[in-house]
């Protein structure tokens, strides 16, 4: 036995342990992806184009991704409120080709082609939307938690022409509740935009 | 919620061939996610429906109704308002307005119940997970139903548009996963919970709704829709009460009256509507046929007050009825 053979010997020794080593990880890797992929199923994502405050958006968005969370998590539009995420509150009142819509109901991937308008795209520049003056002259908030959900529907109110009256107002803005109780600044700035 | 693949189609054919068994289709998704959020739906696949049927149109016959035709669209319609302005009523007295532009026709007939064991998962729901029990039962059953009900489940239907529905006879137009055509009528459609709670409807496995048919009928002159809740407005009925009345010189010809809050399907007081046909339309005959549908009742330990509450609400409308 010289040298040689010795270190080649070892060397295949050495070099197949390194491969079996390599083996047994790699199953178990395999293994693990299996079980992950069981419990948990890899992610889908879907391109999607629409607009958002007058700016063109591309995303590619998660299909469990809805309009909120893209807004809140991807393009940092943080104005738009997460109260309940079940459709429960209207803190997360958006407009949707010029509809009031909960963004926490909508699915990012149903958008295409749809043009969006959050609180942050209400304002002229540094000139605020005269809803926006409204909720401040009227005292239309207290937190402010909701204020973007209410404005957006109170625009909605406004637009649609339900304001012929309190109880109509008030009937027309029930999906946006308001924890702080704000409700008779709220009803108050919407009659001043509607006059 | 679980990862699904989506798909969007443009046809109701091209919908029936993509869905799998273990996707679902998404109308409005008011309903599905808010599910699909809580884990209480899982399907795999999504397959967008929004731009099927979604046209409100006259017929000799009646109207018919696309699918896709959003709930705010339907208070908004002529022809809806002009011949059939139960549905309109019906519709404003549900949900809230984001809601209802989102909600399409088709979807509020799928829409699942509100039974609070139904959504949460850590208790047992037969109807969430068939053989588990019903919680409700001798549970917290104050909005459970007072008709209809059985041991394995007391849940109710929540829709407000499905009361007008049935009351005005409709009929449900459906195409089928052999893309045969299917016509249901609307009383048929949603099942009592017998011992199968799990299934809500008679719709086949996979199949779409593409339409709601409604008849000519003369109950848009007196008509009116009541809903009792625990606030006035944003909240699932404890009881409603769509009511319509045919009237000639002050006589019944024809009645109808329906009920959400008080059963597992949209329920119909036949018995009473026999009653009050020929009959006056006076406040006597109104409590009478209110008497004869509260008898029908079987209340729960938690909502005996629905009876009482059932008995004047039907009054109440059809009272309302006279002056509407
Ligand atoms: C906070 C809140 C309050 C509410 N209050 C009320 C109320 O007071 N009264 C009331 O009536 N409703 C109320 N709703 C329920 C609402 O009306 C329903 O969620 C809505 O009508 C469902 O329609 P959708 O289009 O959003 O359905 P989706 O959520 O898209 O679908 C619901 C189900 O129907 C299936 N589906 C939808 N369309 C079709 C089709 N064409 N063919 C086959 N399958 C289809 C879907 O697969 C899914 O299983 C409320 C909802 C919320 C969130
Ligand atoms: S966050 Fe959407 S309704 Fe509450
Ligand atoms: S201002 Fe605080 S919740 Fe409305």
């Amino acid at each position: 036995m010289n040298e040689q053979t010795l270190s080649r010997r070892f060397f295949l020794k050495v070099s197949g342990a390194f491969v079996a080593l390599a083996a047994v990880p790699s199953t178990v890797h395999a293994f693990y992806q299996d079980v992950k992929s069981f419990l948990v199923p890899p992610k889908e994502t879907l391109p999607t184009t629409l607009t958002i405050n007058k700016q063109p958006y591309k995303v590619t968005a998660d299909t469990r991704s809805t309009l909120l969370d893209l807004l809140r998590e991807e393009l940092q539009l943080t104005g738009t409120k997460k109260g309940c995420d079940h459709g429960q509150c209207g803190a997360c009142t958006v407009h949707v080709d010029g509809q009031r819509v909960l963004s926490c109901l909508t699915l990012t991937a149903m958008l295409p082609g749809k043009t969006v308008t959050t609180i942050e795209g209400l304002a002229d520049g540094e000139k605020l939307h005269p809803m926006q003056q409204a909720f401040i002259e009227c005292d239309g908030f207290q937190c402010g938690y909701c204020t973007p959900g209410q404005i957006m529907s109170a625009v909605a109110c406004v637009n649609e022409g339900h304001t012929k009256s309190v109880a109509e107002i008030k009937e027309f803005m029930s999906g946006n509740l308001c924890r702080c109780g704000a409700y008779n600044g709220i009803v108050e700035a919407i009659q001043k935009v509607a006059k | 919620m679980r990862p699904f693949n989506f798909t969007k189609v443009t046809t109701v054919k091209d919908g029936i061939t993509k869905k799998e068994d273990t996707g679902q289709y998404i109308a409005g998704g008011t309903n599905l996610l808010d599910l699909m959020k809580k884990h209480i739906a899982q399907p795999e696949m999504l397959v967008d429906i929004t731009t099927i049927s979604s046209s409100i149109k006259p017929l000799k016959t009646g109207v018919q109704i696309g699918a896709m035709v959003r709930n705010s669209t339907l208070t908004l319609d002529n022809e809806i308002l002009t011949k059939y302005p139960l549905i309109a009523k019906a519709i404003l007295a549900g949900a809230s307005p984001q809601i209802r532009n989102m909600a399409s026709t088709g979807g509020n007939l799928l829409q699942r119940t509100r039974c609070v064991y139904f959504y949460d998962v850590d208790m047992p729901c037969n109807k969430r997970e068939p053989g588990s029990g019903c919680s409700a039962l001798h549970g917290n059953n104050r909005m459970s139903a007072i008709v209809g009900w059985s041991e394995d489940c007391v849940a109710v239907h929540p829709s407000d548009l499905c009361i007008a529905l049935v009351a005005l006879d409709a009929s449900v137009k459906v195409v089928e996963k052999n893309q045969k055509e299917r016509i249901i009528p609307f009383k048929d459609f949603h099942r009592l919970p017998g011992n199968t709670p799990h299934q809500d409807n008679n719709l086949p496995a996979n199949a779409i709704i593409t339409a709601i048919e409604v008849p000519v009928n003369p109950f848009n002159k007196h008509y009116a829709y009541l809903k009792l809740r625990d606030r006035d407005s944003y909240a699932f009925a404890l009881v409603s009460v769509a009511a319509a009345l045919h009237l000639e010189n002050n006589r019944i010809v024809d009645a109808r009256l329906a009920s959400g809050g008080v059963a597992h399907k949209p329920w119909r007081w036949s018995d009473a509507e026999n009653f009050l046909k020929g009959k006056e339309a006076n406040t006597a005959n109104f409590q009478e046929a209110a008497r004869i549908a509260a008898e029908q009742t079987k209340p729960l330990e938690g909502n005996a007050f629905k009876v009482p509450m059932l008995k004047g609400a039907i009054e109440v409308a059809l009272q309302n009825c006279l002056t509407a």
